[in-house]
């Protein structure tokens, strides 16, 4: 994420600026003039963002005077392959447009060096979900046309015998063969993964726990006090969760249902004190492990519909942005929060200023239906820009997809597995 | 004032208890207010059915409810009418980003619409029913009394086909069982059965709903509202005006019955029990209504008798070999629990709570039908078309359909997340890109993929794949309506200058 305070004055030539690049109300134009998303390959997501600071004011409520922050562009991609390098390859090939949108930012003079300027605004997320770790744009975009080439040519009938289903696939097998042949179909095997990347991946695995353990006899002790706090604060913190204004709601629903992927981004600050400070640190950090250790796979907990999402620590961890790419509509999005993993969000989002009241961080919160839809929609951010390297798709179809291939390159198969193969197309 | 448990029947228009069958005429005015006194007079009136039984049956039902535009009209306080949702507020028909969400593009586009959109919105909806032969005495007295008040924009007939929708289906089979003796106790907790019964406030504003929440409402200053509004139970110091009311949807749904039997037919080669059988498959019934699930296997909390043709849930059909998963009725109410099925014990419970039941992720792709449930009180319109009359003869222009109308006290969370993510949804459970086969619009996705198919899984082969269905269902008129509780209909005639603390 890079991250640059917007030049007062300049914010609305700014906005216009980023309009400019969509083709549909926040939807980027793959192919628009000052940054061609749709050229660089391994970008699954992208979007740009203004941020301003309209609910500090709630800061008062916690006893603490708001700050007065500064507007701020975000540029966030998700992308195949090493963040740094997709960012030099962006500042290669869209350095002109890049630069016509900073130079709405502080401290970007005409004629700067944009990837120093980047890097030096680069942010670290302090957690990441991923749906499918390692699945390139690539690889999206080839099974997705494998799939449709072969639910085009599978004969649908009712099979014979069991033994069928093993001849139909063979010849789906060839056709396939062919079409790759013929160049009309790719199937490219995936790159290696970086020995870099795996280590320090094993490093995390390894040091997270590690020093957990080294924690755990400090956090046994201080646990009864710890637990007392937290009640405390719970108890106390003040609810705040007013019905967001019609205007602001109807910017929000002009971008969405676009596509059946729809983006979200949200902003909020951090309850004030340490103890929110550290244990939403402690909390990301888990979060971060368990997404990059045990959620890689198309789902988060019970939640299957999120292709990226990122928390953000800002402003010295006293502000949180969080955004994500999330199949559906925003309503279903929600509910599917609420009833499939209110707990989490509880977990994470408790540490925010205004979350409806939780009791243990997992109970209440974001179940309480209707304070958490209005805190939720009244803390999100139109996302000016956005992003999508492939209209239309859904997870549930890439998945599906993925497994076809997978089932493709199979050297053998029982009938059975044949069957249930044929079954995907 | 009441008590918290107590519900008040003579505060609660019929509607919402009653289906009104014994009534088989009805017709729908939809009204606008032209002079506001003489509106407020016949409102404050009006003598609207409530949810009391009665013996005999009254001759005569009499149903008012309201859109915004309507409240506003009759000189409700701006402050008051936006304390309602605000999908109400904005309103059906007037908003590109709902048209998108709803599938209300192409043919189905607001602007094309006979009513719902721009200046045809009405101001209120009244609807009659009466007993065979009754209707147009009262329909004629009650137009009588509307004409100092209102103009009639239009008075949407409806017609007796004897249950059956105008595509020849029995309808009306699956309800939820409103639990109006509030035995189940409102509280937050997993359910992880399907149950048919359902929250009062699912339906009613002004009670705990599944969540054992309250759905926010105009609560108002008690001074200022006068004595006449109800308490409300979660804020006892405030009068509700929404306590016993419920939001209507009525849209005008019109049927290409004729459409859809020669498509399906030319399907079918002509064959008529396979053409039955790709019908059946479409709406997930046969005709007469005897679900592709072999019901009376289960036990469902509020499902009546088996024979009712309603106790059953697909469970036992997890991959749609006998009901397509993309299956009208299985869209419309999947049936499901909050959590899928599996063992019982802590740590089957544990593992499908996180995820890593990858048997049960892999059936986790509905939401929870009990926060989505719609009480339907459609009727149908126009001449009744059989199978033969359809595949015999071309559109005549007088196409029958249904006048759509489903209570709720979420708009957002029923009727807009059903029909969004259920009915237009094309991924809906895991299907390839089609939307309902009966509602779908068969608009093409962001990337051109078509969503006009329809799939009938089976077990021994690929899904069979039926094609280029065309538009079935096309939307001609719509629009959110409030229908209030006795009293608030009274508050509202009145349209005090009720202030909001």
């Amino acid at each position: 994420m890079v991250v640059a305070p917007v030049v007062g004055g300049k914010e609305t030539a700014l906005r216009a600026l980023l309009a400019s690049m969509n083709s549909a109300p926040g939807i980027a134009d793959p192919r628009n003039a000052v940054v061609p998303f749709g050229a660089f390959e391994g970008l699954h997501f992208a979007r740009l963002v203004v941020l301003d600071d309209a609910l500090q004011v709630d800061m008062k409520l916690y006893g603490v005077e708001p700050a007065r922050l500064p507007t701020v562009l975000v540029f966030i991609g998700d992308c195949d392959g090493a963040a740094d390098d997709a960012l030099a390859d962006l500042a290669q090939r869209a350095g002109p447009g890049l630069a016509r949108i900073f130079s709405h930012c502080e401290g970007f003079a005409e004629g700067a060096d944009v990837l120093a300027w980047m890097r030096a605004r680069d942010r670290r997320a302090a957690a990441s979900f991923v749906n499918w770790v390692g699945r390139s744009v690539r690889q999206v975009r080839e099974e997705s046309a494998l799939q449709r080439a072969l639910s085009a040519r599978v004969p649908r009938e009712a099979l014979a015998t069991p033994a069928d289903a093993q001849r139909v696939r063979s010849e789906l097998v060839e056709h396939v063969a062919g079409e790759v042949l013929a160049g009309r179909l790719a199937l490219t095997p995936p790159e290696p993964t970086p020995l870099g990347w795996q280590l320090r991946k094993l490093a995390h695995l390894i040091a997270v726990p590690l020093l957990s353990l080294a924690a755990l006899p400090f956090v046994i002790v201080l646990a009864p006090f710890l637990v007392w706090q937290l009640r405390a604060l719970e108890t106390n913190d003040p609810e705040i969760c007013p019905r967001p204004r019609q205007a602001d709601l109807a910017a929000l629903y002009e971008l969405e249902d676009r596509d059946t992927t729809n983006q979200y981004t949200a902003l909020g600050a951090v309850k004030p004190g340490l103890f929110r400070r550290w244990l939403l640190t402690a909390l990301l950090a888990f979060t971060e492990y368990a997404c990059r250790h045990v959620y890689t796979r198309g789902f988060l907990a019970r939640v299957q519909t999120i292709h990226f999402a990122h928390w953000f620590f800002f402003d010295d961890k006293t502000r949180v942005v969080f955004v994500s790419n999330y199949d559906g509509s925003h309503q279903g999005y929600m509910d599917d929060f609420i009833n499939k993993v209110g707990w989490g969000l509880n977990v994470l989002f408790s540490n925010g200023v205004g979350w409806p009241r939780t009791r243990w961080l997992v109970f209440g919160g974001s179940r309480i239906e209707q304070s958490f839809k209005y805190f939720q929609r009244r803390h999100q951010v139109p996302t000016q820009v956005w992003y999508k390297a492939y209209p239309g798709l859904a997870l549930v179809e890439m998945k599906r997809n993925h497994r076809i291939r997978e089932g493709l390159e199979r050297s053998t198969m029982s009938d059975a597995d044949a069957l249930a193969w044929l079954r995907l197309l | 004032m009441s008590s918290a448990l107590a519900v008040d029947f003579d505060d609660i228009q019929g509607l919402v208890r009653f289906g009104y069958k014994h009534h088989t005429e009805a017709s729908f005015l939809l009204l606008r207010v032209t002079d506001r006194d003489a509106a407020r007079r016949w409102l404050s009136t009006v003598p609207v059915s409530t949810a009391v039984t009665t013996d005999p049956l009254p001759e005569f039902a009499i149903q008012v409810a309201l859109s915004a535009a309507g409240m506003r009209a009759l000189g409700v306080d701006d402050a008051v009418v936006d304390a309602f949702a605000d999908e109400f507020v904005v309103g059906m028909g007037d908003d590109a980003n709902r048209a998108r969400r709803l599938g209300d593009v192409g043919a189905n586009d607001p602007s094309r619409w006979q009513w719902g959109a721009g200046n045809r919105v009405p101001h209120l909806a009244v609807l009659l029913y009466a007993i065979p032969g009754r209707l147009a005495v009262l329909q004629q007295a009650i137009e009588s009394q509307c004409q100092g008040g209102f103009e009639r924009m239009a008075c949407l007939a409806t017609s007796d086909l004897d249950g059956i929708e105008p595509f020849g289906f029995t309808d009306g089979i699956s309800q939820p069982l409103l639990d109006w003796e509030r035995k189940r106790v409102a509280r937050d907790a997993e359910r992880t059965e399907y149950s048919n019964l359902c929250c009062l406030g699912e339906v009613l504003l002004g009670y705990p709903n599944e969540y054992g929440g309250y759905t926010d409402r105009p609560l108002l200053d008690r001074g200022a509202a006068g004595a006449l509004l109800p308490n409300a139970e979660d804020a006892p110091d405030r009068a509700d005006l929404g306590r016993n009311g419920s939001y209507l949807v009525l849209r005008q749904l019109r049927q290409d019955v004729r459409g859809f039997w020669q498509f399906i037919d030319g399907r079918a080669g002509g064959d008529a029990a396979r053409r039955e059988q790709l019908a059946s498959a479409m709406v997930g019934r046969k005709r007469d209504g005897t679900p592709l699930i072999v019901p009376a296997i289960e036990q469902i909390e509020g499902g009546g008798d088996p024979k009712d043709l309603n106790a059953f849930t697909y469970r036992s059909d997890r991959d749609g070999l006998r009901c397509p998963l993309g299956a009208h009725i299985r869209r419309s109410n999947p049936r499901n629990a909050d959590l899928p099925a599996g063992p019982s014990g802590f740590v089957s419970w544990a593992k499908r709570t996180l995820g890593f039941d990858a048997d049960a992720l892999a059936h986790d792709l509905v939401a929870s039908t009990r926060f989505h449930r719609l009480l339907r009180r459609g009727r149908e319109y126009g001449p009744g078309v059989t199978i033969e009359q359809a595949l015999g003869s071309a559109s005549n222009g007088n196409d029958p359909g249904l006048h759509f109308i489903c209570l709720g006290a979420n708009i957002a969370r029923q009727f807009e997340f059903v029909q969004n993510a259920w009915a237009m949804g094309v991924h809906f459970d895991g299907v390839a890109n089609e939307s309902d086969p009966l509602l779908g619009t068969r608009a093409a996705g962001v990337d051109g993929a078509a969503t006009d198919g329809f799939s009938l899984p089976r077990a021994d082969g690929p899904d069979e794949r039926i094609a280029e269905l065309p538009q079935f269902v096309t939307v001609v008129g719509g629009a959110y309506f409030f229908l209030p509780g006795v009293r608030a209909l009274r508050w509202l005639a009145g349209a005090q200058r009720g202030s909001l603390p």
